[in-house]
């Protein structure tokens, strides 16, 4: 048996299940944005750039991010989860950062920091790629200088078939091999600043999934666009 | 504490007013909505003007505490998210998340808003236990009352979830709702200077000498209480704050629905 129909009842195994995005939902926060993708839902605020304390993670020559990946305790798909961080959730804040940062320029923010939380109030699956692409739109709602926005979402094979934003269930197939690969794209340079994987799956394939990534990013672009636009308007 | 700022907003309060235009005694738009994340047994998200948090419920099976090993457990947590406030930092709950969530704790233990006895599935062995976790979104003050409300809000739209006598299906939520026999809502009645208010914004929640929460059942019995600040206050300070929350107690319980 070969995996002929997605789960949740997509047509195409490049269709993305539905997105939301919204910037400015936070008012603490000097920028804030809100990405939906299916029932995994991401919300970024950013604060800063502000003095880094304690003074001996200071940088002279320039500012530093942080992110910070958080799932809510009962946003998982399972029991519930201890808040306080963990493995996991420190790995994925470290692969977000390095996703964001190629856009970056604090050098004008010498000693500061500018600090990205992302919460989770409900998941199921690609978690780490709605934080990343809610916390461009919250990075460009926060006024700081980017080169681009950066897109991110999960590729992968199930079975035989390459596909596109894997869900839960897909990710958890058992009548054949999975491969899961979240991915973050820099939509104008077309080029990678997250890459991980993890199943199996043979090089062409591969390839052909990160082909898909770089053609479905451009869907999230759009979003992430029409979310700033829809708060400050079109520039005259 | 930013004593020119404390000093006009009690000059603003001698004439009777707030700088966003309330009465003293008035509360700012409050919204409560249910069933908001769909991972968790329970949820709620409250708005209090731009004050918001979210309060989801996990149910799961626990050992029962060997002092009590045929009632099921209840915690509340509080979870003051560095991302709602440029006042919060990550790391573990300070002391602000720690009596918030102590104090609703007990207004939901105190008034037997859930029986516990009621979860017991197995004397000594097996029990549900019940989790409330609140996350704050945004903070412009006020966020006990919020999070008192979002989680009486959250128990009440909890469900079970699927349970076959070993292992809980968290896919599949049944139709049997987690019984309540109470529904305690807590106010929080501040005091600055020689002035009394509900509802404060953030704003004015930094200039406050003390503060009562008061936690009633439906019927106004006081199920719960908790001082703070470091003013003092006299016994008909005390009666008068009592009464406002009481007051403010009924309009919040009507949101409920």
């Amino acid at each position: 048996m070969t995996y002929d129909k997605r789960f949740d009842g997509r047509k195409s195994f490049d269709e993305l299940r539905p997105m939301e995005a919204k910037a400015g939902i936070i008012k603490s926060a000097d920028g804030s944005g809100f990405f939906k993708i299916g029932k995994t839902e991401a919300i970024a605020a950013v604060y800063g750039p502000r003095t880094l304390h304690p003074r001996f993670l200071q940088d002279s020559s320039t500012g530093i991010l942080r992110c910070h990946y958080n799932m809510m305790p009962f946003s998982g798909c399972g029991s519930r989860i201890r808040p306080g961080g963990n493995r996991r959730s420190k790995e994925i804040s470290m692969v977000m950062k390095n996703a964001l940062l190629p856009v970056l320029d604090l050098k004008a923010f010498p000693n500061s920091v500018v600090d990205v939380f992302v919460e989770y109030p409900q998941t199921d699956a690609g978690s780490r790629c709605a934080g990343i692409t809610a916390a461009s739109i919250a990075l460009a709602d926060a006024g700081i200088t980017m080169t681009d926005l950066v897109c991110s979402v999960a590729v992968g094979r199930v079975d035989d078939k390459v596909a596109a934003d894997l869900n839960y269930d897909e990710e958890a197939y058992e009548d054949g091999p999975v491969a899961d690969i979240p991915i973050a794209m820099l939509p104008n340079k077309k080029t990678f600043t997250l890459l991980q994987m993890d199943g199996e799956i043979p090089k062409d394939m591969f390839m052909d999934a990160l082909k898909m990534g770089l053609k479905v990013c451009d869907q999230i672009k759009e979003l992430q666009v029409k979310a700033l636009k829809d708060k400050y308007g079109e520039k005259k | 504490m930013n004593a020119e700022l404390r000093d006009h907003l009690i000059k603003a309060l001698d004439k009777g007013i707030r700088f966003d235009g309330r009465k003293p005694d008035e509360f700012r738009k409050v919204t409560v909505e249910t069933d908001i994340t769909r991972n968790a047994e329970g949820s709620a998200r409250v708005k209090i003007g731009d004050t918001e948090l979210i309060c989801g419920v996990k149910m799961g099976m626990d050992k029962p505490y060997p002092d009590s090993p045929d009632k099921g457990n209840l915690m509340v947590n509080v979870e003051l998210l560095p991302l709602s406030s440029p006042r919060f930092e990550t790391g573990p709950p300070g002391l602000e998340a720690i009596e918030m969530a102590r104090v609703i704790d007990r207004g939901i233990r105190e008034s037997g808003a859930i029986d516990v006895k009621n979860l017991c599935v197995e004397a000594g062995e097996k029990v549900w236990g019940v989790a409330l976790d609140i996350c704050t979104l945004n903070d412009d003050g006020n966020l006990h009352d919020a999070g008192s409300l979002a989680a009486i809000a959250a128990l009440k739209s909890t469900r079970y979830p699927a349970f076959d006598g070993t292992e809980v299906d968290y896919k599949t939520h049944t139709d049997e709702k987690l019984p309540l026999s109470a529904e305690p809502i807590e106010v929080t009645v501040y005091m600055i200077g020689s002035h009394l208010l509900v509802d404060p914004t953030a704003q004015e929640q930094e200039c406050y000498d003390s503060r009562i929460t008061v936690a009633f059942s439906e019927d106004g019995t006081i199920v719960a209480m908790q001082k703070g600040g470091m003013g003092e206050l006299s016994i008909e300070d005390i009666e008068k704050m009592i009464d406002l929350a009481l007051k403010k107690s009924v309009e919040l319980r009507k949101l409920l629905g």
